[in-house]
């Protein structure tokens, strides 16, 4: 008890220290060795190791996600390369996780006909962010591919580009007339109902889809360099009594380590859930 | 820490802004997602929902054949149960059929008894009384001649003497008995 406080206090210390940190215009993050350094925003932005000025400029992250397509595309590969009436011990496991989508996600919100129909993106979203987060508490690449802002953006705008396409296309010509002026109320509370849809369902989704993403796996690598590098320096730096914080700080590590797992497969599962529920909505749209 | 960030971030060009994406960022992402979607589209689901398909199909083939079992069984079930109810049928109509038989060979010999006593009894009567016929005519025969030598004898002797009389019924006696006894060494 006395331990886990004297860590928590020591935790508060340093996220009061790594906020600090933060907030200098200057990163001495290759200063001498015997003070403690946080983690900064700059760990989102590792120097660019190929095609530098192009397009296709390529940093660790970028690398990271590529490992994060192939281990997709490997393992579904050699999970349906063969797949049987009656599954082995490893196709269970695919039929299992695309299951999860299909059945408990697509089929559940959108039923059978409109879940078949946008399966593939939603399934696409769901194992894009699942394997790029999960990156995050990986060893040797210990950071989530969805950390930087490109991949929760541009999935975020594939989710607002396909319910705004289901939504036209099954009510052509009424979606954003319904969108904006739902039937049924009164119509001198269009005034504030329109502005209030308007901004809901056309700006605020795409944008909280992002930062929802992005924020948590920003925020939980952040912790986790905190917890790592704090152990380092009480190990290997500090003097005496101070030594044995490492290991409550080492134990905290450890702890949201497995809260990563956690937080990846829930912010991926959230991801494809709320871009189910947005189609389900444009395709329920009143007439 | 957000708002740290979002702080850092605004504060000058050393920091990069975490929320403005790259160029080579927004390119790279959207090249995994197209890789992804058109595996996921392409390959992997169809294999999927051709190996569903499959599946459901043999679910149902095994559905049809277990009924085609289940109906094959009843049919079964049901002829053997008809074989059964006409084995027990002709057994009941064997059985009738020996009782009937039975009774009827019993009343045959219970008749062939019947008669065969009447028979037996007649023929018994008869010879009984074929036999009390000649018995009556001996006693006739018999009876007459003693009768015969009885006057005779009272007549030839005095009957006043009592030592006489019974003298002669002595004789009479003795004689009876010598004549019964050459009468049966005659028949001898």
């Amino acid at each position: 008890m006395l331990l886990s406080n004297s860590v928590l206090s020591s935790s508060v210390h340093f996220s009061e220290k790594i906020n600090s940190v933060i907030n200098a215009p200057i990163f001495a993050a290759a200063g001498d060795d015997n003070t403690f350094h946080g983690p900064t925003i700059n760990e989102f932005f590792p120097e660019i190791v190929l095609f530098e000025g192009t397009p296709f400029a390529m940093n660790r992250i970028m690398i990271i996600r590529l490992i994060s397509v192939l281990a997709i595309v490997v393992l579904f590969w050699l999970g349906t390369r063969r797949m049987k009436i009656v599954p082995g011990r490893g196709q269970s496991i695919i039929e299992m996780g695309l299951d999860f989508v299909r059945v408990n996600i697509a089929e559940d919100l959108l039923g059978k006909k409109d879940g078949k129909r946008f399966l593939p993106i939603i399934t696409t979203i769901f194992f894009m962010v699942l394997f790029m987060n999960i990156t995050g508490i990986i060893p040797f690449m210990n950071i989530a591919g969805t950390s930087v802002i490109g991949v929760p953006l541009v999935l975020a705008l594939v989710a607002y580009v396909t319910f705004i396409y289901a939504g036209v296309k099954k009510h052509p010509g009424a979606f954003f007339k319904n969108a904006l002026f739902p039937p049924g109320v009164p119509k001198f509370l269009y005034i504030i109902v329109t502005p209030i849809e308007l901004v809901s369902t056309f700006v605020l989704r795409p944008i909280t889809l992002t930062l929802r993403l992005l924020m948590n796996m920003v925020v939980g690598h952040l912790l986790l360099v905190l917890f790592f590098g704090a152990t380092w320096f009480f190990f290997f730096n500090a003097d005496g009594i101070f030594k044995a914080f490492g290991v409550g700080t080492l134990a905290f590590g450890f702890v949201f380590t497995l809260f990563e797992i956690l937080v990846a497969v829930l912010q991926a599962y959230v991801f494809a859930l709320l871009t189910t529920v947005y189609i389900q909505l444009a395709l329920a749209e009143e007439h | 820490m957000i708002h740290a960030l979002v702080r850092a971030a605004a504060e000058g060009e050393a920091s990069p802004n975490p929320l403005i994406p790259e160029l080579y960022d927004i390119v790279w992402s959207s090249v995994c997602f197209i890789i992804i979607l058109v595996a996921f589209w392409k390959v992997f689901l169809p294999k999927m929902q051709k190996m569903l398909d499959e599946r459901s199909a043999a679910i149902e083939g095994n559905i049809a054949k277990a009924d085609e079992a289940q109906r094959d069984a009843e049919a079964a079930l049901e002829q053997y149960t008809a074989q059964l109810a006409d084995a027990r049928q002709e057994a009941a109509a064997i059985r009738d059929q020996a009782r009937v038989d039975g009774q009827r060979i019993l009343a045959e010999l219970k008749e062939q008894a019947a008669t065969d006593a009447a028979r037996i009894t007649q023929s018994a009567q008869a010879q009984i009384e074929a036999e009390r016929q000649a018995a009556v005519v001996s006693l006739r025969n018999e009876v007459g001649s003693l009768a015969i030598d009885l006057a005779s004898g009272v007549i030839g002797e005095s009957l006043s003497d009592d030592a006489r009389a019974t003298a002669v019924v002595d004789r009479f006696l003795a004689d009876l008995e010598a004549s019964e006894a050459s009468n049966q060494a005659e028949k001898a």
